[in-house]
């Protein structure tokens, strides 16, 4: 139960640091300076950030489905804050006789059970994007819809050679799989796929038409005020944080590395990954619509279609 | 190779450089120095006709230089000028009550090239925030300066406005009259 707590506590601090990671070192990327007058180097901006959203208004606009608008940030916060369960971040410390596993749950089913979820949060926007009663809510919820049901397919199809290669659903296995060499250096092609499908999935740009601001306001969040656009945000950072975490155990070893502690190597390839996206964000422009579902369908997937076959095929060749 | 394929490889390899070199672009900025002034500290100089908040202005002499002429008021685009005509015992015009709402004012110094006798003027002291908006409503004596501005040896009543004293031709810069008959061809 403690554990429980401080995962949870440790997660949400992340994603509030996040939202602050990213705005100042996006400014360092424009050679701007980005927030640094709450506190030293604007470390206290995440808080001020909080209080306002608590303290502001909260709306519903008028004709909007009132139980649904405000169930849905709370799908896509939940979702992602549920997906980190099955991620282990450690080796497992012992106190006393009483083993700790740094893991919430090792369910067997591990990733499938993690895929689930993402496709869950699909109803947060979907859903929220519907229940404003907007135009462009409603459209950015129709476009997110479409896109996060395409670019599952990718996500799940760029780890099925970790799992043909793990040989189990089971994240600590995937992880435990990974003693001699990250999946990284055997799976290239699939680690690639999964950034990309992972990245259009948390809607980030280059893929975030559902929130594209200069054509749609915030698409689906256009209507939200106050803390459920915070729940929103939370989710969306939340996500970047477990997409990382997903990134590091499946093809960056997870927890494994020479001379740090593990639960340090885990923080610090989720810190690689996400500032991966970061860097992304700065460096490319928003994909046209078309364009988005063109390179997933005739692109990506076929991509990772043939990327399975291959695997499936060297695992044949080298087991004999 | 065909050629249609050699250019789709061509154009994949296009694409991917193209893509690593924005990577590259935007990292390489990373290391670059903020170019962004920080204000409160930083105050960077006004261009030399920066328009801001209006004063009024008196003449060398040390009397006001407005004639309640509503001029300004009625140039003024966003009708933020509000004024009052009196006329002191010498005849000379003034207004009792002066007001500018702030509020309201756009800065575009219409009321300026309006007035006659230079006594509106913008200057570049543009940090006047407030939290309630009613204060923004600034009064004569708050809008009244003890010097001239922008002109500080220009006197309207020198040149007209008052009632004339003393011989045609003596006033300042006025020619002598011309004797009609002496302009006989």
């Amino acid at each position: 139960m403690a554990k429980l707590l401080v995962v949870l506590v440790g997660l949400l601090l992340m994603a509030a640091y996040l939202v602050y990671v990213e705005r100042r070192l996006l400014a360092r990327f424009q050679i701007r300076l980005g927030p640094n007058r709450a506190g030293p180097w604007g470390l206290l901006q995440p808080l001020a950030d909080i209080i306002k959203l608590l303290t502001k208004e909260d709306t519903v606009p008028q004709g909007a489905d009132r139980v649904i608008f405000c169930l849905a940030p709370a799908v896509v916060a939940g979702t992602a804050l549920l997906i980190f369960a099955v991620v282990p971040f450690g080796e497992g410390w012992h106190l006393g006789e009483q083993p700790i596993p740094l893991v919430i749950t090792d369910l067997n089913v591990g990733l499938l059970y993690a895929l689930a979820l993402s496709s869950l949060g699909v109803y947060g926007v979907t859903l929220g994007g519907w229940a404003s009663n907007s135009k462009y809510s409603l459209l950015g919820g129709i476009r997110g819809a479409a896109q996060m049901i395409s670019y599952e397919l990718v996500l799940g199809l760029s780890l099925a050679p970790v799992v043909m290669q793990a040989g189990s659903f089971s994240l600590v296995d995937i992880v435990a799989a990974q003693a001699r060499y990250p999946f990284l250096l055997a799976q290239p092609l699939s680690f690639l796929l999964f950034m990309v499908s992972g990245l259009a999935e948390i809607k980030r740009i280059p893929f975030d038409l559902p929130e594209a601001e200069n054509e749609l306001v915030a698409g689906y969040h256009t209507e939200y005020s106050g803390m459920r656009f915070g729940l929103y945000f939370l989710g969306e950072y939340v996500t970047m944080v477990v997409l990382g975490g997903l990134a590091a155990v499946f093809f960056l070893g997870g927890w494994r590395g020479p001379w740090l502690p593990p639960l340090a190597w885990f923080l610090v390839k989720v810190g690689v990954v996400v500032f991966a996206m970061i860097w992304t964000r700065a460096a490319l422009p928003r994909l046209r619509y078309d364009q988005l579902m063109r390179f997933c369908w005739k692109f990506l997937i076929p991509l990772a279609l043939l990327n399975i076959m291959a695997t499936g095929g060297m695992l044949l060749w080298a087991g004999g | 190779m065909s050629r249609g394929e050699r250019n789709s490889l061509s154009a994949l390899i296009r694409a991917v450089t193209g893509l690593l070199d924005t990577f590259a672009v935007v990292l390489k900025h990373l290391c670059r120095r903020p170019i962004t002034e920080e204000y409160p500290e930083f105050h960077r100089q006004l261009p030399a006709r920066a328009r801001a908040r209006i004063i009024l202005t008196r003449d060398p002499d040390g009397d006001e230089r407005c004639v309640a002429c509503f001029l300004c008021s009625a140039v003024c685009p966003v009708s933020c000028i509000s004024m009052v005509a009196a006329a002191r015992e010498d005849g000379r015009r003034f207004a009792p009550w002066f007001r500018i709402n702030f509020a309201r004012c756009i800065y575009c110094g219409l009321c300026e090239e309006a007035c006659p006798t230079l006594a509106i003027q913008l200057t570049p002291n543009f940090e006047f925030c407030e939290y309630d908006i009613l204060t923004m409503v600034a009064e004569k004596e708050d809008l009244l300066v003890a010097h001239g501005g922008k002109n500080r040896d220009y006197n309207f009543y020198r040149y007209a406005g008052v009632a004339m004293v003393g011989e045609k031709g003596s006033h300042i810069d006025e020619a002598p009259p011309v004797d009609l008959k002496s302009n006989m061809p």
